[in-house]
């Protein structure tokens, strides 16, 4: 595959949804690029139709209009072509870990055996092994994403679609996903294309930040993220971040109603 | 069974007991004729008396039961994907298996023995017929109860319908299932004696029926005892399978190797 091409090209992305005789026009003509290995957050205001694009590039939903390019060809059917994850983990309660993590396998018909050998691979890699046989009851929010993660790169290593995956855990928590996140990120050279809505989430991960308007939603800005790698949480503090975060504070305020 | 979840028993034990005693305190101090009203020492000596019979009467019974329960989870299960096909499905099955429910048994059993004749299946279809709403129903529930996000995810991943039903739904609704599936098996019993009253070769409805007619109340009374215990050891054994197959669902934490 030729690296200059990129993962994910979105032009003129639309989307109205019909309620009876009502129209809500949620996305309105959306450009969007992935490059190979980038890591590209959309942040925009709640409700703004964050999801509804990202349902859109999984292949769950259709736009009314643009063409959508994966590694450069463009897609009418695009499921199976990303490794989704919603914010809610959405583990199975009557499967252990492992099986969880190998669900995108089994829809593949992968052989189990070789199924389990690269689950249990991964469960190693990122620490989770001593928990392949247990229930996702027993798991906490953020060992449960982690799981979740990990279904997510089984299924798919070198596209990841992350729809506010650290939303609902605990500050503490979020923060050692997002590092652990990243970890994964840089293991598997994958593109990542992440929502949020959180701006410092943004800052901290992210090589390039889509900012969106209020519904219907249009890219308002693209800004580059020039943190040095390896992230560590504390470079929000540097000036360069706290810049940018006010920056993309003032343009999401403006656009977030009451 | 432990120590603790036998005892949990002890109320509903003693409240037996104390109502057996006066039961027997009332037959032996008034003046009732135990033509009438046998006393519960006098159940246990007919039951003890006529057990080659009852036993014989009650393997048929057990048979009629357990096959029509069988019958109708199949049938059930089968309902319960068909109402979840689409929503015009549902509209038009739904109303048939609501109404399916109101045939009083008492005119319908007369019939099918009738149409069927005396054997067992006139039964089966008293038993299916008992049975399968309350699973069809509570599958049904349990198939629509799963997260759409779930489905989104499984579809993401292009999963066919079929693999979004046997590796999600279907998993999904088994402790729905199952709670349907308790309601029906003690139905099941009732229903096949209640097929067996009407008319059979041999059963405890049918032993019952021959007791009552020549006043043998104390054997009619030995065959309710029975009929008690064999509804009893149903729902016990639906639940053990319960555990056994959902062990997630009753707070196991990790899957044994």
């Amino acid at each position: 595959m030729d690296t200059d091409t990129p993962k994910l090209l979105a032009q003129g992305i639309t989307k109205t949804f019909h309620t009876g005789r009502q129209a809500l026009e949620t996305l309105a003509s959306i450009d969007l690029t992935v490059e190979a290995g980038e890591f590209v957050t959309v942040i925009g205001p709640s409700g703004c139709g964050k999801s509804t694009l990202f349902n859109i590039i999984a292949g769950i939903e259709t736009p009314d209009a643009g063409s959508i390019a994966i590694d450069g060809v463009i897609e009418s059917d695009r499921a199976g072509k990303a490794g989704y994850m919603p914010q809610k983990p959405l583990l199975l309660p009557w499967k252990t870990v492992e099986e969880n993590v190998i669900l995108g396998l089994d829809v593949r018909h992968v052989p189990r055996k070789q199924a389990q050998a690269q689950a249990r691979e991964l469960l190693k890699r990122f620490g989770l092994l001593d928990f392949a046989q247990h229930y996702p009851a027993t798991l906490s929010g953020g060992m449960s994403q982690r799981v979740a993660l990990l279904r997510t790169v089984l299924f798919n290593r070198s596209f990841l679609l992350l729809d506010e995956p650290f939303g609902a855990l605990d500050a503490l928590t979020r923060l050692s996903c997002q590092m652990w996140l990243l970890d994964v990120w840089q293991e598997f050279h994958a593109s990542v294309l992440f929502i949020t809505h959180d701006v410092r989430e943004a800052i901290l991960l992210s090589n390039r930040i889509y900012v969106l308007s209020a519904r219907p939603a249009r890219v308002l800005r693209v800004v580059e993220a020039r943190l040095p790698y390896p992230r560590q949480p504390q470079q929000l503090a540097s000036p360069e971040a706290a810049q940018l975060e006010s920056e993309l504070m003032s343009l999401l305020l403006k656009e977030q109603q009451l | 069974m432990n120590l603790r979840k036998l005892a949990s028993y002890g109320p509903a034990l003693i409240l037996i007991i104390a109502l057996l005693a006066l039961w027997q305190l009332y037959v032996q101090v008034g003046q009732i004729s135990p033509l009438f009203l046998p006393s519960p020492t006098a159940i246990v000596a007919a039951l003890a008396q006529n057990w080659p019979i009852i036993y014989d009467n009650t393997l048929q019974t057990l048979l009629e039961t357990v096959l029509g329960i069988l019958l109708a989870t199949l049938f059930g299960l089968a309902m319960a994907i068909l109402l979840d096909i689409s929503s015009w499905m549902r509209r038009a099955i739904y109303p048939l298996l609501v109404i399916s429910q109101t045939i009083p048994m008492i005119a319908l059993a007369p019939l099918l023995l009738i149409w069927i004749g005396p054997d067992i299946r006139s039964k089966l279809i008293v038993v299916i017929i008992y049975c399968f709403f309350p699973i069809a129903v509570a599958c049904a529930d349990g198939l629509a109860s799963v997260e759409p996000e779930l489905i989104n995810l499984l579809r993401s991943m292009r999963a066919t319908r079929w693999q979004i039903l046997w590796m999600v739904r279907l998993p999904a609704a088994l402790p729905s299932f199952f709670s349907g599936l308790r309601i029906a098996a003690t139905y099941s019993v009732v229903g096949a004696i209640f097929g067996e009253y009407v008319g059979a070769e041999k059963g405890l409805g049918i032993y019952m029926q021959r007791a009552t007619n020549s006043f043998a109340i104390s054997q009619v009374f030995a065959a309710i005892v029975v009929t008690a215990a064999l509804s009893l050891l149903l729902f016990g054994l639906v639940s053990l399978i319960e555990r056994i197959t959902l062990p997630w669902y009753h707070g196991a934490t990790y899957r044994r190797a």
